[in-house]
């Protein structure tokens, strides 16, 4: 394996970079703090930090409400934000497909056909059986939808993938319907995520879906030197030395992995994995050793963003996060569309 | 001198009333595959009437349709099952014609309302409606109509400008489709629990509980806007050939597209208030028609027959499979549906055409 060709960015473009993750950071440590604090019960900021540098000096109501109830929330928001973020960079840079989205390429819709499965057929309970029958899903409906938008002359093209998706999505959809219509226990489970919600979770659901999630992002961040070879076409990232097959079956599985697990948890949610990188790119250009750590830290930004909105909208209930970041990402997708080129990343 | 002047050549037949200028093309196979779809609708149709809690023969209920038969029987058909059966029969019409305008106009197989947003936005309005407390009755059909008119028009605009393609409208309806569904989730989670049940049960396309108040207004939606879509359908060829050689051939492009584009959505909406989203309908049915009659468009009026027996075999078989628990029909032709799209796409994607 040689040396990645290095694009020629200059160190103080590197400082800059550096400067502006920094402060993002801060914004998504304010977020955090913010998720924590608003609510059916509004606790002031400065109560806030209070329970965790002086946990004694704390009433004992809001103390039970911030670490049991808002702090498992917003560490799930945290992390499943940043999950879908760099499953859809990956996939776009994947699949050279600026409409690539987990959501949208029916990953999603096929980690939810495999969870419902896994209740309404097989009767399991118990996260763990959920997140391999999630990865399953996942995986079955990306290759349907790969085979069906990859045949054909030009390989996969945005509109062929997208509309493959969509197909993908209703059947896998109609499918998990008759299933959850037809068993009682399944209608339980489904309901509860259906919309994406990140909502009702404990520590102990976190804890469990966390080492998928991390090696999920730790595989995506390893990813992108290669993905800027693929980025310039098959057969140059071969000449410079890449597999390019490694590549996309290690892409595969990081995307794979991040959506399905995530879903088991949050329930689909789509669109972030969308937009947030194509924010990025106008940040950061194409480079993707910038582009994912970027994403890493502004999609998580956007998910407990639309999460703390689906609270004070409908106050006292609230609005699943799916519904809000779809409301706000669709026009996003439209304005995309009617770009006059849907270039080829 | 005869009154009507019929000629049949290589499988069509020609026909001119005597005197006037009313003539027309029959194709020969079309007619006979309408009138082959007509009566295998109409046996589906009464099979299903015969299928329930109280169980009769084919022999009583064809009698029963005419008002023969004992009080009894009377009752149960033309009070309870009659207007689900009917129900099913027209929204599968006017689903089937609606997608059949679209594709044409379009010229994309998959630029049907339900792919395309106008199906969601007639469900945002009606939930909007229900939730927000106005309009009830006919109020909730005209909602339909006024929420999939400014979807179908959103679309229409968006996909306006340079290089716009059957398949960017497709695009921009999957998008317009994603917002009206997210809208009615909003909606749903505000509302209180009696409403969003009651809005929920127009989510999923389902023919239970369907009485006489759901078929009067559609069916009178039916007799006004399937014969002006069937007279406007003789535009549809030329439109097939882009907007110049229409424009050239004495087409009114414009108005006829506008025309058009009103009639078939206020299809698609009647069908959406009277029976909820019955996914797939309008995509597949035009498609099994153009196959069956060998044409080079959907033709509207088989796509009806088509779309019909669809409905109301799907309605069948859900009845089968889950007899107390209702499966919905709109479960049953998603999942009978969607390898159709599947294969549409396998097939556009071979011959180049997928975009």
């Amino acid at each position: 394996m040689s040396a990645p060709i290095r694009p020629p960015t200059t160190r103080r473009r590197g400082r800059v970079h550096l400067v502006a993750l920094t402060a993002g950071l801060l914004v998504l440590g304010l977020v955090c703090l913010l998720s924590i604090a608003i609510g059916a019960r509004q606790i002031p900021l400065s109560e806030v930090v209070r329970s965790f540098v002086d946990p004694g000096g704390t009433p004992e109501d809001v103390f039970a409400i911030v670490r049991e109830v808002r702090l498992p929330r917003t560490a799930l928001g945290l992390l499943a934000g940043a999950a879908i973020g760099l499953a859809g960079a990956v996939m776009q840079g994947l699949t050279r497909n600026p409409l690539a989205d987990p959501g949208l390429l029916g990953v999603s819709a096929g980690a939810a056909f495999g969870i419902v499965t896994a209740s309404a057929v097989l009767h399991l309970t118990g996260l763990y059986g959920y997140i391999w029958f999630a990865i399953l899903g996942a995986l079955l409906a990306s290759a349907i939808v790969y085979l069906l938008g990859g045949v054909g002359r030009g390989g996969a093209t945005p509109v062929k993938l997208a509309l493959a998706g969509v197909g993908v999505t209703l059947l896998l959809g109609s499918l998990t319907s008759a299933m959850v219509l037809a068993s009682p226990l399944a209608l339980d489970r489904y309901r509860f995520w259906t919309a994406g919600s990140l909502a009702g979770q404990d520590q102990g659901t976190l804890l469990r879906v966390l080492p998928f999630l991390v090696l999920g992002i730790l595989a995506a961040l390893a990813l992108a030197p290669a993905l800027n070879s693929l980025a310039l076409g098959d057969q140059v990232a071969t000449a410079l030395g890449r597999r390019v097959g490694v590549i996309r079956l290690g892409g595969a599985a990081a995307i794979t992995v991040l959506a399905a697990a995530t879903v088991a948890v949050t329930g689909p949610i789509v669109f972030v994995g969308l937009v947030v990188p194509h924010l990025v790119r106008m940040i950061t250009g194409p480079d993707y050793r910038w582009l994912l750590p970027y994403t890493l830290v502004l999609a998580p930004i956007l998910l407990l963003g639309a999460d703390i909105a689906g609270r004070v909208v409908a106050r006292p209930g609230e609005i699943q996060v799916g519904v809000i970041v779809a409301f706000l990402g669709a026009p996003f997708f439209i304005a995309l569309v009617r770009r006059r080129r849907l270039a080829e990343l | 001198m005869a009154l009507v002047e019929l000629s049949t050549t290589g499988g069509r037949a020609t026909f001119r009333l005597a005197g006037s200028r009313i003539s027309g093309v029959v194709s020969l196979r079309a007619l006979t595959v309408g009138t082959a779809l007509a009566l295998a609708t109409f046996a589906v149709f009464c099979l299903g009437i015969t299928t329930g809690d109280y169980p009769l023969t084919l022999t009583e209920v064809v009698p029963a349709l005419f008002g023969v038969g004992d009080p009894g029987t009377l009752l149960v058909v033309q009070e309870l099952r009659l207007p689900r059966a009917l129900v099913g029969l027209l929204v599968g019409a006017a689903f089937g014609i609606s997608g059949a305008v679209f594709q044409t106009m379009t010229r994309n197989p998959l630029a049907s309302p339900d792919m395309i947003g106008v199906i969601a936005g007639a469900q945002t309005a009606v939930v909007a409606g229900i939730v927000l407390g106005f309009g009830a009755g006919l109020g909730t059909q005209v909602l339909g109509l006024l929420g999939a008119l400014v979807a179908a028009l959103l679309v229409y605009v968006l996909s306006q400008g340079r290089g716009a393609t059957g398949y960017r409208i497709v695009l921009i309806g999957i998008g317009v489709a994603w917002m009206c569904t997210s809208a009615t989730d909003y909606l749903l989670a505000k509302a209180m629990p009696f409403e969003a049940q009651k809005a929920a049960g127009w989510l999923v396309g389902s023919l239970n509980e369907r009485g006489w108040q759901h078929v009067r207004p559609l069916a009178l939606a039916m007799a006004v806007l399937l014969p002006a879509t069937l007279l406007l359908g003789r535009w549809l060829r030329t439109l097939q050939l882009g907007d110049a050689i229409a424009t050239g051939l004495g087409t009114p492009v414009a108005r006829t597209q506008l025309a058009l584009l009103v009639t078939a959505v206020g299809l698609a909406a009647f069908g959406t208030s009277a029976a909820g989203p019955i996914l797939f309908v309008a995509l597949i049915a035009p498609q099994i028609a153009l196959r069956l009659t060998a044409s080079a468009t959907p033709p509207p009026l088989v796509s009806a027959l088509t779309g019909a027996l669809v409905v109301v075999t799907g309605d069948l078989i859900a009845r089968h499979v889950l007899p107390d628990d209702h499966l919905p029909v709109g479960v049953v032709t998603g999942v009978l549906g969607a390898p159709v799209l599947l294969w549409l796409l396998a097939r556009a994607n071979r011959t180049g055409s997928g975009g």
